[in-house]
This record gives structure tokens, sequence and C-alpha cells, in this order.
């Protein structure tokens, strides 16, 4: 279409080029995975996009739309490593299909494709594995200090087949699911050595990929790709309540540095509740969405049956968008 | 920290390429007087003003040809000596491409004034003034052409503090006002005085943008210390320049779209009407001419200082023509301007910038996305919209909900549109919801007249009936009443008597 009224000029980042930045921002965290946890990471990752490639350019197909347009906006791409970061990475390849044809037909393209849909697809894609698949999605890796024989020959039988032998020998529970259990037993826990697994090694490990996380949530922030509204608000939010928790009772709950530092906190401040599409808009608006995520997180972590609650949270604060957009409508220039 | 140096920061705005010293680089070029001058009767915001002269009338420079019809109107004079040619309808600078009556003068080159009297102003008094200035032709320079004396009349209902002068120009490629201030920034002090005394406001500030500081320094030439005209920097934020983003910059004041700025005791003129009216008030000399932008894609980008009805196709031959051949326009800036639908037209006062469309402005557009509701335009708005509420509620035509949005608040400045990486046409969403509203609220109107008419003819029907009943009914008591037989034996005496009558007029015969 020719260009008939003003503005005649505009200089926007495209979403093509605003997700190509998510995607660059991803990278310090997904080299960390690696890093720490072996190749098993790029394993998910490349199954997830090939998948979600696959699956949008079908669904392109069948709902007649432009598929060249819409296959290059870059989202699918986002919204599969999104999820298969969340994903263990001793998962079996066919978690990572399943998760992510969930993400991109059901959660995308049954609510209407790009910009319509109301849930974050990648949280919905980890709520269905998560509740179809609890004992796959809680198994996270040792650290690879701990797993030095683990090499990649053993790390594509796992993807390829899930050997439970081999996954049993090189996985553990997280901190936040050990000492729930511990809670639930009425047992005491020792903070230094869960499960087998000193908590400073699996601690050193949650550090260095939260750090990666946050070097590319700041480089977002500098791109102007996100708002600090949302990740700063995620953050304080749940430091405080993990915090006043901490010191009615510190035997019975978990010191805040764990809640920050583990179960992808902070992919889920800079990367997760940033979904603009699923988000709120206002400035307001963002941080009381952010606020209530942190405190269902919270919540849910500590109290509820999952260990842990980041996908649920962001999915019931996706329903309270449309009320908190409209309740945090801000002052137009020059009105009381 | 005083007023003069804090800024007040309106929201977002954009910061796009400038593109003025393409067409700073050289003078103001005086064009001499055309062969034809086309003078289009609608230049200005308000009524068509009423033709004063005839075809073959020989007019003087200065010299009134239409007449300001009412008071919310402008008048225009013969920018030169010559011959009136025709009235016809021809091509104006709009949008839609229509033609609208012009007067045609054909020069006799020798540029004859009338006589020229200046305004003592003090001693004949402001209301006075304000009606001699009806007739000035003066109207907005900057491109908005609203007439000037209504503004000037403005302190009579409400007490002017402070006089802002626009100088702004925040528009991408438009110099006009940037040139005007380098040259005749003498004269524009000396305006500034006078209007400031016109007006009894205390105090004058001129903001500026930071991108003119050639400007700037030659204002500053002749601002005395101690003066209460001030000039007050503003970053160079599109759109600055914006009346009320304006004011907002320069002393903190937010003034909603429903409110005049004259309510809160400010008043604002744009550069070149400053001047206007000094040369009036000083030397008698109505509106002729004005300051214009040729720039764009054309070997030599340039601002003139043309008579209004100068046609714009020698102009843009004079800037050395198109490098690259579209054949497109713009007209005001790339920002909030309009395509130009043809270059056979002429200089209106309405007109500051032409562009020969460079070819990012023309380039096939490309295929919107769906909005992804990353809030880039709401963080874009000065107006502190929510831009992508607004563009949901214009597309599935929820009007109400647009209106209740504040849809009317938005300025139409484009920045939301600049920034969408969706590359959603958001403005014409606007404008198609306004039009649409606009439209339903005449039909609702032109609806109301029809059912009080309605209503009314009911009820006149009704009480039509009811007196014809209590006719009737008067009548039939009237008749009971009396004596029946008595009343059919008058009749009978009655036609008895015509027959009578008849018979005797024909036993005459």
């Amino acid at each position: 279409m020719f260009n008939q009224q003003s503005p005649f000029i505009q200089k926007a980042t495209s979403v093509t080029m605003v997700m190509m930045l998510v995607m660059l921002a991803l990278l310090p965290g997904i080299l960390a995975y690696i890093f720490l946890f072996g190749i098993g990471v790029l394993l998910n990752l490349t199954i997830a996009i090939i998948t979600a490639v696959v699956a949008e350019y079908f669904i392109l197909r069948i709902r007649n739309l432009p598929v060249k347009l819409f296959i290059t906006d870059g989202s699918a791409v986002v919204a599969a490593s999104l999820l298969a970061l969340s994903i263990p990475s001793i998962a079996p390849w066919w978690i990572i299909v399943i998760g992510t044809l969930f993400t991109i037909i059901v959660a995308k393209h049954m609510y209407g494709g790009l910009g319509s849909n109301l849930f974050n697809p990648a949280m919905v894609g980890y709520a269905v594995l998560l509740i179809s698949f609890p004992s796959v999605m809680t198994k996270w890796p040792l650290t690879s200090s701990h797993l030095l024989d683990f090499n990649i020959a053993q790390q594509m039988e796992v993807f390829f087949y899930g050997t439970k032998d081999l996954i049993d020998s090189v996985s553990s529970a997280t901190p936040l699911d050990y000492i729930k259990t511990q809670i639930f037993l009425d047992r005491p826990f020792d903070l230094n050595f869960t499960n087998g697994m000193p908590i400073n090694s699996y601690l050193n490990a949650s550090i260095i990929i939260s750090l990666s996380f946050l070097i590319g949530g700041f480089f977002m922030w500098a791109k102007r790709v996100i708002t600090w509204h949302l990740p700063i608000t995620f953050l304080i939010s749940l430091l405080l309540i993990s915090s006043i928790f901490w010191l009615i009772d510190s035997t019975r709950y978990l010191p805040p540095f764990i809640h920050l530092f583990s179960g992808g906190t902070l992919l889920c401040a800079f990367f997760i509740i940033t979904d603009p599409v699923s988000g709120p808009t206002t400035p307001k608006g963002k941080i009381f969405f952010a606020f209530g995520v942190a405190l269902l997180v919270y919540l849910i972590r500590v109290f509820g049956g999952y260990p842990e609650g980041i996908a649920f949270a962001v999915i019931f604060m996706n329903i309270c968008v449309p009320l908190i957009d409209s309740l945090t409508q801000p002052k137009v220039f020059g009105h009381e | 920290m005083s007023l003069i140096e804090k800024i007040f920061k309106f929201n977002g705005g954009i910061n796009a390429e400038t593109k003025k010293n393409i067409s700073t680089l050289l003078p103001v070029e005086k064009i001499k007087i055309p062969k034809k001058l086309i003078l289009p009767l609608r230049q200005h915001i308000g009524n068509m003003p009423k033709i004063k002269v005839n075809v073959g009338d020989y007019v003087l420079k200065g010299q009134l040809i239409a007449e300001a019809d009412g008071n919310v109107s402008a008048a225009i004079h013969a920018p030169t000596s010559g011959k009136i040619k025709s009235i016809e309808k021809l091509l104006i600078p709009h949008p839609s491409g229509l033609p609208d009556y012009c007067i045609v003068i054909l020069p006799d080159m020798k540029d004859k004034w009338i006589e020229k009297n200046s305004i003592d102003w003090k001693k004949i008094g402001i209301d006075k003034t304000i009606k001699l200035l009806l007739n000035s032709g003066i109207v907005g320079l900057g491109g908005a052409a609203f007439p000037s004396h209504l503004k000037l009349g403005s302190n009579r209902n409400n007490k002017i503090e402070t006089l802002i002068v626009n100088a702004a120009e925040c528009e991408p490629y438009i110099t006009c006002d940037d040139m005007l201030m380098r040259e005749k920034s003498e004269e524009l002090i000396k305006g500034i005085q006078l209007v400031q005394e016109l007006l009894g406001a205390k105090e004058t500030i001129i903001g500026i943008e930071d991108n003119k500081p050639e400007a700037l320094d030659k204002i500053n030439l002749f601002l005395k210390e101690q003066s209460s005209i001030k000039a007050k920097v503003v970053p160079t934020i599109y759109p600055s320049g914006d009346a009320k983003r304006l004011i907002y910059l320069i002393n903190g004041i937010k003034i909603p779209k429903q409110k005049r700025a004259v309510e809160f005791g400010i008043q604002m003129f744009n550069v070149a009407t400053i001047i206007a009216i000094y040369r009036f008030i000083e030397y008698g000399e109505p509106s002729l001419s004005r300051i214009l932008t040729i720039t764009g894609n054309l070997h030599k980008p340039k601002n003139y200082e043309v008579l209004f009805g100068t046609s714009l196709k020698d102009l843009i031959k004079k800037s050395g023509g198109q490098i690259n051949k579209n054949d497109t326009y713009i007209m005001g800036g790339p920002m909030m301007g309009f395509k130009l639908p043809s270059i056979d037209i002429s200089v209106t006062k309405t007109m500051n910038c032409v562009i020969s469309a460079e070819e990012d402005m023309i380039k096939e557009k490309k295929e919107p996305l769906p909005c992804i509701r990353c809030s880039k335009c709401a963080e874009a708005c000065p107006v502190e919209l929510q831009p992508q509420d607004l563009f949901w509620f214009s597309k599935s035509d929820q009007f109400e909900k647009a209106q209740s949005y504040n849809l009317f608040d938005c300025i139409e400045c484009g920045c939301c549109s600049y920034v969408c990486p969706s590359n959603i046409p958001l403005v014409q969403f606007y404008r198609y919801a306004k039009s649409e509203i606009i439209a339903k609220n005449i039909e609702k109107e032109e609806a109301d007249i029809a059912r009080e008419r309605n209503d009314f003819r009911v009820l006149r029907l009704e009480r039509e009936k009811k007196e014809r009943a209590e006719r009737n009914a008067k009548r039939k008591l009237e008749s009971s009443s009396g004596d029946k037989s008595k009343l059919i034996a008058e009749k009978r005496a009655e036609i008895a008597d015509a027959m009578n009558r008849i018979n005797k007029n024909e036993n005459i015969k």
C-alpha cells in the first residue's frame, strides 16, 4: 500500500528485530546452561525451534494467513526457546515436541495468533507438561562437575530414549522441591546438603545462570525492548515477600537469596513476564502485574502442590490483565 | 533554578532526523513578481471572505480584494498592482484535490502601493485596532491559519500574563521560521514588544529548539539584559512546537484539549505571524507574502520569500527540480503534512513548507502485523494516551469506548505510527474513528431535530383534533339546547326567501 497519509516517515524497531534482540539477550543464559549442564540444552532448543517453525508454517497455511510475513516475525522461535529453557535439560525429545506443539497451536494460534493470545504461550506449554509429566519435569541434572562421566553420547541417549537409569544417576530435585518435601514430611532440613548434593554446588550453578539472564535483561533494557517496571518490581516483590516469611521463621522458610536465584526466577523476571502480548500495557499496571506474579510464585512454591510456581502464577495474572489495564489508565495530558 | 532554565519535559515524543540543514545553506531568496498570481479565497480557518473586485478592475499593491465575512474570517489583498484577470474555480492546496474559488491577478510589474498608513494603536485604542486587524489578512503563519485578530482580542475576556512566541519549528525539514529569525531578528523583537503591549502581557518567552543556534544567537543580540522578553531553549523533541506541548515545556502548565491557553493567561504566536502584525501596525502593510521552505528530494533546497499566489511549480523548478523523479510532494512537515494532489497550485498563507518526497516517504509500506501490545506508542505519545487501546477500539468500531479513552485528545502528531514495530498506520485509525463519531453525532443531531419536529406535529395534530372536537361539542350543545323546529323553520324561511328572489329576477327578464 502506498503511503497516502501522514506521518510519511517512520523509524521503528520491527517485530522481527525485537524478537532477534530477545534471542540475542538469551544467549548468555544459553551458554551458561551448556557450560553447566552439557549440550542437552542445545538439543532441547533445536528440537523446540524446529517444531515451532514447522507447526507455525502449517497453522498459517490452514488459517490462510501470509506465511512469509508471520513466520519471519520470530515470535514462534522466542516462545519455543523460552519453553525449552524452562524444561530440564535431561528431558526426552517428545516432551519438548508436545510442549512446543501446545505452545504454538493451542496457546498461540487457537487464541488468534500473534498479538491475540491471552496467555503466555511458553508458560501454557510448560504448565501442560508439568501437569502431564511431573516426574520428568521436576528432575534437573546435577551440574557438570558431578557428572564428568555423563558424556555427550549418554546425553544423546537420554535425549532420544529417556533412559531412566541414566537419568536417575545424574539428576536431582531442586532445593525448592527438596525442602518442600522435608517440610511436608515435618522433617528438619539441612541447607548445606540437600538430597545428596551440596547446596553450594547447586547455588553456584543457579547464580551463574541467573547472572547470565540478568546480563541479557540489562541488554534488553538498554535496547529499550523492555522497561524496568516488570522485572524490577517482580524481583523486589519476591525479595520482600520471601524475606518477611524467612524473618518470621527461618527454620521453615528458605532464605530470600535461594528464591531469587533458583527455579528460573531471573528468566521469569526478564523474559517470561515481559511478554507484551499477554501482559499489561500501562506502567502502573506492569507494577501490579509483577507484584501479583511474585506473590503467587512464592505462595505456590512454598504452600502449593508444585515445586515451581512461575507458570501458574503467570497464567493466573494473565487472566487479570484486562482488569489491571482498565484500572490503571494513566492520566491524559492536562486531565485532572 | 529560574523558570527560564527549567524544562518541563512532556511524555514521549520522538527524535526524528531533522534534515533541516539541507535547506539552510543558502539565504532566503526573494522571488520577483511573477506573471500571474492566483489567490484562493479560502486560505484560513473561518468564513470565506466576500469578493470586493470585479474582473477587469485595476488593483494596487495592498488593496483589499476580498473582505472578511464576519469575525471568524480573514481578508485577502492584492500582493502587487495589476489587473484582475478572472475569478474562477482553480486547484488549491488541499488534500481533497478539489478546485475552489480563486482571484487571478495579472501584475503590471509596477508594484504600486496603496496609500500606507501606520496605525497609532495607543491613540485609537485596542478595540479599534483589532477591528482594523480584522481586514489585515493576517492569519497564523505557522500552518494553522487561525485569524490573528481573534487571538489579539483574547485579552478582553481573559487577562493575558504571558506571551509565548512559538519558534520551536519541531517538524523535520521545515526551516522557514529558522531562516526568518536569522534574517529578520531585529524586526521580530520589535514585533514581539508590540504584540506583548497589545495583549497587555507582562512577559514574553520565545520557545526555540536547541537545533537553531544561529537563530538563537541573532535573537540574543537584540534582547536586552533586563528585558521582559526572554528566549528559552527547549530540547529537540518532536512535537515540541505543538502549542500545548510548548506551553508545558516552558512553564509546566498542562492544558487539556477542551481548554484554551488564554484561560491560563497565556497567548501564543508564531514568529512569522508576529512580524506580519508588526508590519501592519507599523507600516500599514497587510499580509502579502511569506517565507516558504522548498526542500527534500531537490537539487537546490532553499527558503523563498514569495508573494501569496505565486505558482508552486515555478518555485520547484527554481529549486532545480527533483533528483529522483517521483512527482510526489508533501505540504507541511513529514509528520503531519499531507500529500499534494498536484503542484499546479499557488502559495497560500498556510504553506510553510513543501517537501519533494524522498524515497523512504513513498516506498511501499511494509505489511502491518497485528499489534503486539508492546506499548511503544504509549511511551511515545505526548498526550499520554494509550494508543494501543485506542487502536483496538477504533479497529473494532467501539467508538464510545474510544471516546471514553479520550480519543479526541489525540493531536494526530504521528509519534505512535512512527515508532510502531508492527507498522500499523495508527493515526489513520484515529482519523477514521473521529470522523465516524463526528458523522454519527451530526446524524444524531439531525435525528433529534426530526424527532422534535415529529413530536411537535403529533402534538399539534392532537391539539387540532381536540379543538375540533370541542367546537363540534359546542355546536351540538347549542343546537340541542335551542328549539330544533324553530331552527328548521328559520332555514326554510331563508330558502323560501331565496326562491322568491330568483323568481323575481326571472320575471324581470
